[in-house]
């Protein structure tokens, strides 16, 4: 087997006295489609931060493309392929929409401080091919109508929306995505899935899905593992993990089993 | 395109401020000396802009650098004998005056701009006033007493020349792609961070530059007054700075240069009341914090507009 995207090896990382994740090991291939779950607090968004760089584990080790990501900043492995949402929204709030999407294009624009400040031929050709491939990805999420709206007038969901594309503007490889359900009316929820699907598809990148709704996660991953106080408890197709003993009890309840 | 308009404006406001210092000597001293306070002021206000504004990180010690480049070329002024008079002479000891004025902002930026929130704020203010006590304790810059007669170099022309490019470049910087991480880094850091902009560096590149044409300002300030006592840069003086970004609205550089304008102008003309000043000042963020808290100039756009 080739070498897989993304593999984490029992990563463990402790706060004081607090294990948030323990042991984990996943591993995600190209262009697949993975969802996390788990109860309240059992460790996903830890997870997320783990792999995007925000902490760093206490053991264990995290390969993205056979790399060993330990030490690397958040910015150096967005530059290597992983982008992310937040669980709560996080655009640039002073920014307009297509201003939000330029500064994640900004890894691809290549211009320095210089060259801002002399505006060259050079600098003016890759501003405009910037502009022009921020807008194209506007265009394709049906956004364009509001590139010079600040980013957070838009409606809920089309922030929600906003934010991954913002996230698909770094060109990344593995795509994580924390709770983009969250908040969303049950007709926004059968779009995300649609939008989901979509990205996939046409940027064959591999997607990881932190999300509570069920209807959703069940919906589109292909394989789901759970959390439970840190530790994975279950992984499998979808099916496997909604009959799954140890799944039913950390969501329902051991008296449910 | 409006990108490409802007280095014509930039030469424009030059050939204009070259053009008004020709005939200056028909204009009255006094009025002469607060025009060129005011264009200092500008380039104060707006490179205090580029970090307390569109990059969002505090800094109280703007005048530090004011006192770094004054100083550094009030001394080699003092100490160049004829050559003062040539023509590049003076373009060329601001603008080293204002490269020193960075190295300093580098020094103190890549510490303490690792650190979130008002860290920044505590340890500029610190730096700012360690400045001062060096500058009051050296006696090769004068000490206590300052430097006197230092030669007037300063006019109209270098003063808006350099004013100029300071509109220029920041604005240069934050309507580009490479500069719209400053605004990104203000927004929101975690977002910024994973969306590749390297946050520490994006904060150290803007402290410098700003610190940069401070540098610059303290230069043209030393051969406008030619006079430089270092109790003129004490903390007073980079909050009045402040006080001109906050009342033009953070990281609006069309308001924050009115606002340098009007704050440099009102003591002229308060100049009785000027026991009063500081008071009047923090009436002023008072009341515009309760009635226009995005600024006195802040226009509703609905996006910044390319400038």
């Amino acid at each position: 087997m080739s070498v897989p995207l993304l593999e984490l090896d029992k990563v463990t990382i402790q706060f004081g006295g607090l294990t948030a994740v323990s042991e984990l090991s996943l591993v995600i291939g190209d262009g697949e489609l993975m969802g996390l779950i788990g109860p309240n607090g059992a460790g996903k968004t830890t997870a997320f931060n783990l792999i995007t760089g925000v902490y760093q584990p206490t053991a264990g080790a995290i390969r993205f493309a056979g790399k060993d990501t330990a030490g690397t900043k958040p910015n150096r492995l967005a530059g290597y392929g992983i982008a992310r949402t937040f669980q709560n929204i996080r655009l640039f709030r002073s920014l307009s929409v297509l201003d939000n999407i330029r500064v994640a294009a900004r890894l691809h624009n290549g211009e320095g401080y210089f060259s801002a400040l002399w505006r060259g031929k050079g600098w003016q050709h890759a501003e405009a091919e910037t502009e022009k491939n921020a807008l194209e990805l506007l265009e394709i999420f049906k956004l364009a109508q509001f590139r010079d709206e600040l980013a957070v007038s838009l409606p809920y969901g089309d922030q929600r929306r906003l934010e991954i594309v913002r996230a698909l503007a770094t060109r990344p490889r593995l795509l994580l995505l924390d709770e983009p359900a969250a908040g969303m009316n049950p007709s926004e929820k059968d779009d995300l899935m649609r939008l989901i699907r979509f990205v996939k598809e046409r940027y064959q990148l591999a997607v990881l899905l932190v999300e509570h709704d069920m209807k959703v996660v069940m919906g589109i991953c292909e394989r789901i593992a759970v959390l439970e106080y840190g530790v994975k408890i279950a992984e499998g197709s979808p099916k496997d993990i909604q009959v799954h003993p140890k799944v039913i009890e950390a969501y329902l309840g051991a008296s449910a089993v | 395109m409006p990108l490409i308009g802007a280095k014509r404006w930039l030469l424009l406001g030059i050939a204009i401020a070259v053009a008004a210092s020709y005939f200056s000597s028909q204009f009255n001293r006094y009025y002469l000396g607060v025009v060129i306070d005011v264009g200092i002021a500008i380039i104060l206000a707006t490179s205090l802009n580029l970090i307390n504004g569109h990059t969002g990180q505090f800094s109280l010690g703007h005048a530090g650098f004011m006192a770094v480049g004054g100083f550094f070329s009030a001394c080699v002024s003092l100490h160049s004998g004829g050559m003062i008079d040539a023509f590049w002479y003076f373009p060329a000891v601001l603008i080293a005056g204002g490269l020193l004025s960075a190295g300093v902002g580098l020094l103190v930026g890549v510490p303490s701009l690792r650190l979130r929130g008002d860290y920044l704020a505590i340890v500029t203010l610190g730096f700012g006033e360690i400045i001062r006590v060096v500058a009051q304790n050296t006696e090769a810059i004068g000490a206590a007493s300052g430097l006197k007669g230092i030669p007037k170099l300063t006019n109209l022309g270098w003063t808006f020349g350099f004013a100029a490019i300071t509109i220029y470049a920041i604005s240069s910087l934050v309507n580009s792609t490479y500069g719209r991480a400053f605004i990104a880094v203000h927004d929101d850091e975690i977002a910024a961070e994973s969306n590749g902009v390297d946050t520490t560096r994006t904060k150290v590149t803007a402290f410098v530059t700003g610190a940069f044409f401070a540098g610059i300002a303290g230069g043209l300030y030393a051969h406008h007054k030619q006079f430089l006592s270092p109790t003129g840069f004490d903390w007073l003086k980079s909050i009045d700075i402040v006080v001109m970004v906050i009342l033009g609205g953070m990281g609006r550089t069309v308001g924050v240069i009115a606002a340098a304008i009007l704050l440099t102008l009102m003591p002229e003309f308060l100049r009785e009341f000027s026991e009063y000043r500081m008071i009047i000042y923090a009436m002023l963020i008072i009341l515009l914090m309760l009635l226009r808290p995005a600024g006195l100039f802040a226009i509703n756009l609905k996006r910044r507009k390319q400038s």
